[in-house]
C-alpha cells in the first residue's frame, strides 16, 4: 500500500519539534519573569533588571563589546568579500574556504591559541581584557560576517556597476551608489550573525581573563543561584532586542525579495 | 580621414587569456548619424567589440578612434559614449526617475558667468535641480512613459524595462548609442514594434546608433549599414540591399536570409555548371575554377517540366502565410524555392534562374592545410591528434624496413621521429563518426551549411581549436562531438622546406 501524506500531516513532526523545544520554554520563560520566587505573579523581576545600575551596566558594556565587534568584523570582512567576490581568480573558493576553514577547529581550541598568541605579544594579557575580547569575538565570528557578504556580492550583476560607468560613474561613485547600497541585505545579515552572539558568548571572555560580565555571563551566574525568576526576565529582555534587531533586518530582507525579481 | 566619421577602428584585436582570440583585424568607420549593426552568430566578437567601444574591454592592439582621437585607453566614464545593455541593467534599487537622472547627477557643464568687472568667466558645474528635471520628462516622453518617475523598475514590465534603459542611455546626450542585443529578451510581437520605435528614435535624435544583433532580419530591418563578423573577423560590410543581394562568401549568404548553396564549376565566359545544368551568370571567373554558388529561393521561378533550366520533382510544399516553400528534388540535389504558386507534391516542374539570381563566390575551402609532425611509430600528429599515414611519400620510391626507419630510393636509412612535415586532406576525404574514441582527432561541429546535395561541415577540436572543413551527404547537428577519420591514402605529405636537405 502507498503512503499518502497531505501537507498539514508532513507539519507534524516539525510541529511537535517547535512545541516541545521552543513554545514551551518559552512559556515556560515568561511563567518564570513574571513570577517570584514563590510562584506568585510580579513585576519584580522586572523593576529589578531595569533598576540595578549592576544591571544595566552588563547591558551597556555587552552593547558596547557587540557593537565594537561587528564593526571590526564589517571592517574586515566587507574588503575582503569584496576582493573574494570580484576576483578573476578561479581559485577564489580555496581562498573563501581559508577563511571558513577556522569555523571547523572547536572554538576553545582556537581561542586557548590565540590566548598563547596575545600573552607573547602583550605580557600580561589580563591588562588589556575589553581589546582581547573584541580580537578574540571577532576572530571567532568573522567568517560569519564575510560568508553572507561575499554572497550578496557575488550575485550583484556586473553589468550593474558597468551601466553606472557608462553612464559617467568613477570608480567610487559606482561602489558608494550601486555596489554598496545593493550589499545592504548581505551588511545587515552579516551584522545579526555577528551582534547577537557576541552579546552573550561569555566563554571567550572567560578564556581570555575579562573577567567582565556580559549579558551571557549574567544569565549564567543567576541560574547557576537557582534564581530561575531574574535569569528568565534577564533572557526574556535580551529576547526582546533580539527580536527588534529581526524586525528591523526583515524589512531590509523584504526589499531584497522585490528586488529578487528584477535581478 | 574622412570628415564624417565619428567613429574608427583601426586594425583592432582583442585576445583574451592571452589564447582565446575574440577580434582580429577589425577595421571599420562610422559615420556621424549612421545606423549600423554588428550581425552574427553568438560568440562571433560582436559584442566584445561592442564593449570596447564602450570602454568595457581594452583592445589588445590596434586603435580606436573618435572624432579622430584615440580612445582606446580611455575608462567608459571618460567617453561620450552609452550603452542599453542587453538585460537592461536597471539599478534595482533606485525609481524610474532616479535611474534615468543618474548620468544627469554625475555630469557636469561649462557655464559663462560675468562678474562685478563684466568680465565673462566659466565654471564647471552640475546641473540643476530644475535642468535635471527637464531632461529626465522629456527623455521619459521619449519612450513614451510619463507618468511612470515614480515607480520602482521592478514593477515595470519587459518591453518597459526596456524603454527606460534606453530612456537612461538617451537622457546623456551621447554622441554614439551603443545597443547589446536590447531586443533579446521580448516576445516577438514587442520586439517588432520596438524595432520601428527604434528606427524613429534614430531618425528624432540623430545620433550615432551601433546596434548588436545575431537576428538578421532585425539587421535587414533596421540598419543603413550592417557589419557581418564571424569568427573575429568582418566577412562583409554594406547596406542590407548588399548584404542581402550580393553576399561575399557562402557564410554570408547562408547567415543573412534563406538561400541554396551549391558546388559549381566555370565552364566559360559568364557561363557556370551546378546540379547537372549550365546557367548564364554576371559574375566573371576564370574557366575551370571552382566555385560556391549560391541562389536565394525567391529566384527561382517555376515552369512547366521541359522548360527553363533543371527539371524536378516536388518533394514537399508548404504554405509559409506569404508564400509557399517548396522543396524539389533534381537528382541526388534538393533545392527550396519561395514562390506564390505552388505544385502538387510529387509533379514534375521546371525550374528557371535568372542570370541575376546566381551568385558565384570563390570557394574559402577546398583544402585542409596542417602544419604536421613524424611520430616515432611513422604516425602523423596534427590538428590534435594523430593520424596514420603513408611516410614513403615524402620521399620518391622509398620504402620502410621491419625496424621502421625509411630506406631512401639511394639506400640512406632516415629516422623520422619528429620531422616536421606539412599536411593537406582534401574536404570530401575526411570523415565524421560518432565514436569519438575512433578517429585520429574529435572535435564539436561548429558549423554546417546545406549544399544542395551534401553539407559542408567545419569541426573544430577542443584543445588548439583546429578546424576541420568536411563534406558529408548526411545530416549532424551543430555542436556534435564527432571523430575525425582519415583514410592512410588520403593524407598528403609534404617535407617542410627547412628540413629538406
Amino acid at each position: 500500500m502507498k503512503l499518502r501524506f497531505n501537507r498539514s500531516q508532513l507539519c507534524i513532526p516539525y510541529a511537535l519539534f517547535l512545541a516541545c523545544f521552543v513554545i514551551a520554554p518559552l512559556i515556560v520563560i515568561v511563567y518564570y519573569a513574571f513570577t517570584n520566587g514563590q510562584g506568585q505573579f510580579s513585576f519584580s523581576n522586572f523593576v529589578n533588571f531595569f533598576s540595578s545600575t549592576n544591571t544595566l551596566g552588563t547591558l551597556l558594556y555587552s552593547f558596547a563589546l557587540a557593537f565594537s565587534v561587528t564593526l571590526v568584523c564589517l571592517l574586515i570582512g566587507y574588503p575582503t568579500a569584496y576582493i573574494l567576490a570580484r576576483s578573476n581568480f578561479k581559485k577564489k573558493y580555496v581562498l573563501l574556504m581559508l577563511f571558513v576553514l577556522p569555523m571547523w577547529i572547536n572554538f576553545t581550541l582556537r581561542i586557548t591559541a590565540l590566548k598563547e598568541i596575545l600573552s607573547v605579544l602583550e605580557g600580561n594579557i589580563s591588562a588589556y581584557p575589553f581589546l582581547n575580547s573584541v580580537i578574540g569575538m571577532t576572530y571567532d565570528f568573522l567568517p560569519f560576517m564575510i560568508l553572507p557578504l561575499y554572497t550578496s556580492l557575488l550575485k550583484l550583476d556586473k553589468s550593474l556597476s558597468e551601466a553606472a560607468e557608462d553612464l559617467g560613474a568613477n570608480k567610487l561613485t559606482v561602489f558608494l551608489r550601486i555596489t554598496l547600497p545593493l550589499s545592504v541585505p548581505g551588511i545587515v545579515s552579516g551584522i545579526t550573525m555577528v551582534l547577537l552572539p557576541s552579546m552573550t558568548n561569555y566563554v571567550v571572555l572567560d578564556m581570555l581573563y575579562n573577567s567582565t560580565y556580559i549579558m551571557g555571563s549574567l544569565i549564567g551566574s543567576y541560574f547557576s543561584a537557582y534564581d530561575w525568576n531574574n535569569g528568565s526576565m534577564i533572557s526574556l529582555v535580551l529576547l526582546v532586542i533580539i527580536f527588534i534587531v529581526t524586525l528591523v533586518t526583515n524589512r531590509f530582507s523584504d526589499k531584497d525579495a522585490e528586488r529578487g525579481t528584477v535581478l | 580621414m574622412d570628415n564624417n566619421a565619428i567613429i574608427e577602428l583601426i586594425d583592432v584585436r582583442k585576445v583574451f587569456d592571452d589564447e582565446t582570440v575574440a577580434v582580429e583585424k577589425f577595421n571599420l568607420t562610422v559615420k556621424k548619424g549612421e545606423f549600423v549593426t554588428f550581425l552574427g552568430p553568438s560568440g562571433c566578437g560582436k559584442t566584445t567589440t561592442l564593449r570596447m567601444i564602450a570602454g568595457f574591454d581594452i583592445p589588445t592592439s590596434g586603435k580606436i578612434l573618435l572624432n579622430g582621437e584615440d580612445i582606446s585607453r580611455l575608462p567608459p566614464n571618460k567617453r561620450p559614449v552609452n550603452t542599453v545593455f542587453q538585460k537592461y541593467a536597471l539599478f534595482p534599487h533606485l525609481n524610474v526617475y532616479e535611474n534615468i537622472a543618474f548620468g544627469l547627477r554625475l555630469k557636469k557643464v561649462e557655464n559663462t558667468y560675468k562678474n562685478k568687472n563684466g568680465e565673462t568667466y566659466k565654471k564647471l558645474e552640475k546641473l540643476t535641480r530644475a535642468e535635471i528635471d527637464k531632461k529626465v520628462r522629456k527623455a521619459l516622453e521619449i519612450v513614451d512613459l510619463e507618468g511612470f518617475e515614480k515607480r520602482g523598475v521592478a514593477t515595470l514590465s519587459g518591453g518597459q524595462q526596456q524603454r527606460i534603459a534606453i530612456a537612461r542611455a538617451i537622457v546623456n546626450e551621447p554622441e554614439i548609442l551603443l545597443l547589446d542585443e536590447p531586443l533579446g529578451a521580448l516576445d516577438l510581437k514587442m520586439r517588432k514594434e520596438m524595432q520601428i520605435e527604434l528606427k524613429n528614435m534614430h531618425k528624432k535624435l540623430g545620433i550615432t546608433f551601433i546596434y548588436v544583433t545575431h537576428d538578421q532580419e532585425e539587421a535587414l530591418t533596421m540598419s543603413d549599414k550592417i557589419v557581418v563578423i564571424n569568427d573575429g573577423e568582418i566577412q562583409q560590410t554594406g547596406t542590407p540591399d548588399q548584404i542581402y543581394n550580393e553576399p561575399v562568401n557562402t557564410f554570408v549568404a547562408d547567415f543573412i536570409g534563406d538561400s541554396n548553396i551549391f558546388n559549381g564549376t566555370v565552364t566559360g565566359k559568364l557561363k557556370v555548371k551546378f546540379c547537372g545544368a549550365t546557367f548564364d551568370c554576371l559574375d566573371d571567373y576564370e574557366i575551370n575554377q571552382l566555385v560556391d554558388v549560391v541562389v536565394r529561393p525567391e529566384d527561382i521561378k517555376i515552369v512547366k517540366p521541359g522548360e527553363g533550366q533543371l527539371k524536378g520533382k516536388v518533394i514537399s510544399s508548404v504554405f509559409k502565410g506569404v508564400h509557399y516553400e517548396i522543396t524539389v528534388g533534381i537528382g541526388k540535389f534538393e533545392i527550396i524555392i519561395q514562390s506564390t504558386s505552388t505544385a502538387p507534391v510529387g509533379s514534375m516542374i521546371g525550374l528557371r534562374i535568372e542570370p541575376d539570381g546566381i551568385h558565384l563566390m570563390q570557394k574559402v575551402y577546398t583544402v585542409n592545410k596542417y602544419d604536421g609532425v613524424i611520430t616515432k611509430n611513422n604516425k602523423v600528429e596534427f590538428g590534435d591528434g594523430e593520424f596514420a599515414c603513408d611516410v614513403t611519400q615524402l620521399y620518391p620510391a622509398s620504402r620502410l624496413d621491419e625496424e621502421g626507419y625509411l630506406i631512401t630510393a639511394d639506400g640512406r636509412q632516415i629516422d623520422l621521429a619528429g620531422v616536421k612535415v606539412d599536411v593537406a586532406v582534401d574536404t570530401h576525404d575526411i570523415l565524421m563518426t560518432d565514436d569519438t574514441e575512433a578517429g585520429g582527432a574529435r572535435g564539436n561541429i561548429i558549423s554546417m551549411i546545406y549544399k544542395g546535395d551534401h553539407y559542408r561541415y567545419i569541426v573544430r577540436t577542443e584543445e588548439n581549436e583546429e578546424d576541420y572543413v568536411l563534406s558529408c551527404p548526411d545530416m549532424w547537428n551543430t555542436g556534435d562531438l564527432v571523430g575525425i577519420i582519415i583514410p592512410e591514402d588520403k593524407i598528403k605529405l609534404t617535407l617542410k622546406p627547412e628540413v629538406e636537405e
